[in-house]
């Protein structure tokens, strides 16, 4: 029995043994995945509740903990849930720690639950989320997927605080509530106004599309094998 | 020696314009320049730094698009000239001239460039521009200085070389446009004054006579589709004289809306910018129609004094659906052909 039982667990989590395999599924959601800036995946919080760093800040982290541990608990009963019904499963899971995100964000800070309103909410058909959850968490073991929403997670934490930094400084002259720019700042104020926000996002998606063209014409030859994104329609 | 006969192919149009798209958008721009001319005697100095400023930096943001692209230069066509100058007019005479740049290069870089170039665009760069800056900075975009004449030329707008991204000072004195002073306070301006130009508002919207004498000489020369600017009027109008007959009181009579504000500019100079209007001649009646019944809901029912700007920004996005519905009838076409004949027995 003692023998067996760390056997099975290993199997349940596979945990990694120096190949690194958990390691680039963490990897790929920061930069080569990234879910906004490569997936172009969640362009509804993306682009609503980004007008200022404070306000992205708390929707990233908070998207961030719904998909780690929907990844997780979808992942570990991905051999119970039947095929026909996992979609609403997968949205009965996520939707639970939704309920749970709600909850604590309302407890640490009232002003910033005012300030994403219903957008907590709508975390649930967050697209990310049950893509992951379809696309990956169904398919892979624990640890794997795990490590997959941790990484998808910060790479859209990363995503919206680039977009609420720019948006703010430029459109309120702050940066996290405090002021960036000497009073006679003029603001911008389209940038905290829904277009900015599909500006701002255009612009940062120009940029790491150039970079990344850049990078390709680079090393065409070395990793051709690095190319291929997973394809995930939600 | 035998005489060889050349046998020349070409493939169609075999009717060739003499005039290139440079030598339209120089026409396009000397129809302007009374209105620019106006512009200079009403708003002096200041007028013409915002328009030297405009075209400058639609010129510089043209040219070093094309430089880090490594596109051809395409200066010389003087598209990027017109837009500069185009959203100088629309532009309020105490405006800094830092937002005049930043305004430009929006137009020519989002409004134009990034669509791929002149003839590419789906939007008016100009009006882009503009309400980039409208969105961005509501107040400045909105502070009115009164018209002055030709003696007071050289009188400074103190506004006008506030630093870049530094708020401007409260400006020195402001007054209502025609539009505002109808939707706020309920008064109406003299049809003279409108006219005539003698009334507060952007450079290039003041003197409905001034446009439209360049307007005329496009039209007879046919660098725009009179079709459009037409079916404006008329929209404008009948809708107007309709809201009038109901409510004389409230709702302004139709040449108030005709002349006041960037109506003339906009249907002139705007609306028929051949790259974001319709193709087809019913495309551009619909088209101007369409505006013309925007201008008036707007300024009737919105909650700005003014909308033009968004009602032409609105019916460009709509050309393409005009282009498909609004296609002429094929000659010959087999379906109808098969038609007239079931009826016919």
């Amino acid at each position: 029995m003692q023998q067996k039982s760390p056997g099975k667990l290993q199997q349940f989590f596979h945990f990694p043994e120096g190949d690194g395999l958990a390691t680039d599924e963490f990897i790929k959601g920061l930069w080569r995945e990234n879910p906004v800036l490569v997936q172009v995946l969640g362009m509804c919080p993306t682009l609503a509740v980004t007008n200022s760093a404070t306000n992205a800040i708390a929707m990233g982290l908070a998207t961030l903990f719904v998909l780690v541990m929907s990844n997780v608990l979808v992942s570990s009963l991905r051999k119970v849930i039947p095929k026909q019904v996992r979609i609403a499963t997968y949205i009965l899971i996520i939707a639970t720690f939704v309920t749970v995100a709600d909850y604590v964000i309302q407890a640490i800070s009232l002003e910033v639950h005012k300030a994403l309103g219903a957008f907590i909410a709508l975390i649930v058909v967050n697209c990310i989320i049950l893509g992951r959850a379809e696309a990956f968490a169904s398919k892979n073991t624990v640890w794997k997927s795990l490590m997959d929403g941790l990484g998808m997670g910060i790479g859209f934490t990363f995503a919206l605080l680039l977009l609420g930094t720019v948006r703010e400084i430029l459109g309120n002259g702050t940066l996290f509530g405090f002021p960036f720019f000497p009073d006679s700042f003029q603001e911008w104020v389209i940038m905290i106004l829904p277009g900015g926000g599909f500006f701002t996002l255009a612009f940062w998606l120009l940029f790491f599309n150039g970079m990344k063209a850049r990078k390709k014409d680079n090393h065409t030859e070395v990793h051709p094998e690095k190319e291929s994104v997973e394809e995930v329609y939600v | 020696m035998e005489k060889k006969i050349e046998l020349l192919l070409s493939s169609s149009p075999f009717l060739k314009q003499q005039e290139d798209t440079p030598a339209v958008m120089r026409q396009v721009i000397y129809s302007l320049l009374p209105a620019a001319a106006g512009a200079l005697w009403f708003f002096g100095i200041s007028a013409l730094l915002i328009m030297l400023t405009a075209m400058l930096f639609a010129l510089l943001t043209e040219g070093v698009y094309n430089k880090l692209t490594g596109r051809a230069n395409t200066l010389r066509d003087g598209s990027a000239l017109l837009t500069g100058l185009l959203l100088a007019m629309t532009l309020p005479p105490g405006i800094p001239l830092w937002m005049v740049a930043l305004g430009t290069f929006f137009a020519i870089a989002i409004g134009k460039l990034i669509f791929g170039g002149l003839g590419s665009n789906i939007f008016n760069p100009a009006l882009v521009g503009r309400a980039f800056l409208q969105a961005s900075f509501p107040v400045t975009l909105t502070t009115w200085v009164a018209p002055g004449n030709g003696l007071s030329f050289m009188q400074w707008r103190s506004a006008a070389f506030t630093l870049p991204f530094v708020r401007e000072k409260v400006a020195a004195v402001s007054t209502a446009t025609p539009l505002s002073m109808m939707k706020f306070e309920g008064q109406l301006t003299p049809f003279k004054a409108l006219f005539l130009g003698n009334s507060a508002g952007s450079l290039g919207e003041t003197s409905a006579l001034l446009l439209l004498l360049g307007g005329i000489y496009m039209a007879a020369r046919h660098y725009i589709n009179w079709r459009i600017p037409t079916a404006l009027f008329a929209t404008v109008i009948v809708t107007a004289s309709a809201l009038h007959w109901l409510n004389p009181e409230t709702y302004a009579p139709f040449w108030f809306h005709l002349f006041s504000g960037g109506l003339m500019l906009g249907a002139l100079f705007m609306a028929t910018d051949p790259v974001t209007s319709p193709v087809t001649h019913r495309g551009c009646w619909l088209f101007g129609a369409g505006i013309g019944l925007l201008v008036v809901v707007i300024r009737t029912f919105g909650g700005l004094p003014e909308g033009v700007m968004y009602a032409i920004l609105l019916m460009n996005g709509v050309s393409p659906l005009l282009n498909r519905i609004a296609q002429p009838p094929i000659y010959g076409d087999p379906a109808k052909f098969k038609k007239n004949e079931a009826h016919n027995e």
